[in-house]
């Protein structure tokens, strides 16, 4: 056994795609195991190490850790990018909260069908320049700092740059009216770490396409 | 000011009744701002009292929190329901996370399609009761405690508490076939806040009528 952690999911970003930024940014190490079969999944189940038979599933510390929320909120805790108190981890939960409402969109995209995705593309745009992306570029604006919260990087900053990446991925201009949100994106990609993961090799996953969507079908069975 | 956290949401459980239960199950005396039209909410939203301009938003402690999750953690911790250290937090992490999924299922019911209804109860009724209720049955049956995590009462207790009582709502014998769930129950309703967030006059919600669906969707929508 290793020691580093150990994630179980498909190979592809889906709900471990925050994990991996997580760890990647925390400087962590860590292996994966893909799904790519029905039978792998459902022998998973059987072994009974997925608690509520469901990935992603993390082995780190002994457990057995599924619910990506928990997991986060583990990571987070453990490698000091929760906060430094209670006051703190409020406001970095929100944020997360909000990125977290936001990603779901961009997670579902890919399985919407032809017929809605231009629907669902502008929902995006509409939801990521009006709703989301003004409440972190007034927060920048406002402290003047380089992170979100507590002047120091947290668990905010990463599932922010990594929404930020995945809305521009569809929506090249997004950030044109956010120029707060522009120099968080150069600077927070510029920390060692994070730097590190956006390097082609890393553990980071592509964009989902055809394949990865008729992999989920196929194994979740949906 | 009262210095008492203050709750925006409808008149009705939705996703603010989780954060009740903690609030109640914590002994900490609350008020509630109803919004009963669109334009409650509308004026919420225009005095840029809401962050992502959504509810449950909850004024506590010079913060106006918003995302249920974040208002439920910090509630949790602050009242010292949240595990003695950062593995029992996970634990109740994962079983709360469980719970909340659930939960959604039984709060989309009601906006379910007509002709998609049964379908719908009969996923939930299977999920409840094959992917979700054994975990808590085996929790409580290997370590033979009366809490969940750490022998000791956490959010973990109340969300799962909160969820069987939704459950039996839907199907009176959804518990049939898990004792430990049921004496857990019991034991959990008798302790002395959730005792009395139990009875009437509380302010715990009734379940959302068909009849009052189209109100709130109007605050909404």
């Amino acid at each position: 056994m290793s020691g580093k952690p150990r994630l179980t999911y498909l190979n592809g970003r889906g709900r471990m795609e925050p994990v991996r930024w997580l760890l990647a940014a925390a400087g962590v190490e860590f292996e994966e195991v893909f799904l790519e079969t029905r039978e792998q999944y459902e022998k998973l189940i059987k072994d009974g190490v997925l608690m509520f038979q469901q990935v992603p599933m993390v082995e780190i510390d002994g457990m057995k850790m599924v619910q990506t929320r928990a997991i986060l909120s583990y990571i987070a805790g453990k490698y000091n990018l929760h906060g430094k108190d209670l006051k703190e981890r409020a406001l970095i939960d929100m944020y997360v909260e909000g990125i977290t409402d936001l990603m779901q969109m961009i997670l579902m995209f890919p399985f919407s069908p032809p017929e809605a995705k231009e629907k669902n593309l502008d929902s995006i745009k509409d939801r990521a320049i009006n709703r989301y992306f003004p409440v972190f570029e007034k927060v920048l604006k406002q402290h003047g700092q380089d992170f979100l919260v507590g002047n120091k990087l947290s668990w905010a900053d990463v599932q922010l740059i990594e929404a930020i990446l995945a809305v521009e991925e569809k929506i090249p201009a997004v950030l044109s009216g956010f120029p707060q949100l522009q120099a968080f994106k150069k600077r927070t990609s510029n920390v060692p770490t994070i730097k590190k993961f956006l390097q082609p090799g890393s553990p980071r996953k592509p964009p989902p396409d055809e394949h990865y969507v008729e992999t989920v079908m196929k194994v979740f069975k949906i | 000011m009262s210095g008492k956290p203050k709750l925006h949401y409808f008149n009705g459980r939705g996703r603010m009744e989780t954060i009740r239960w903690l609030l109640a199950a914590a002994g900490v005396e609350f008020e509630e701002c109803f919004m009963e039209t669109k334009d409650d909410f509308t004026k919420l939203q225009k005095n840029g009292f809401l962050l992502f301009q959504q509810v449950p938003m909850v004024e506590i402690d010079g913060m106006k929190m918003v995302q249920t999750r974040a208002i439920c953690n910090y509630i949790a911790a602050k009242y010292n329901l949240y595990g003695k250290d950062l593995k029992e937090r996970a634990l109740i992490d994962m079983y709360v996370e469980a719970i909340m999924d659930l939960n959604e299922l039984f709060m989309t019911h009601p906006i379910q399609p007509a002709d998609k209804k049964e379908q719908h109860f009969a996923t939930i009724v299977d999920k409840a009761t094959n992917r979700y209720f054994p975990v808590y049955e085996k929790v409580l049956k290997d370590h033979g405690q009366d809490f969940l995590v750490g022998n000791q009462f956490s959010r973990a207790d109340v969300q799962l508490l909160e969820i069987l009582l939704i459950a039996e709502e839907c199907k009176p014998d959804i518990l049939a076939k898990f004792p430990l769930l049921q004496s857990f129950k019991a034991r959990i309703s008798n302790i002395p806040t959730i005792k009395k967030f139990l009875q009437p006059g509380s302010q715990r919600k009734p379940p959302l009528q068909e009849k009052d669906l189209p109100k709130v969707m109007k605050i909404f929508y």
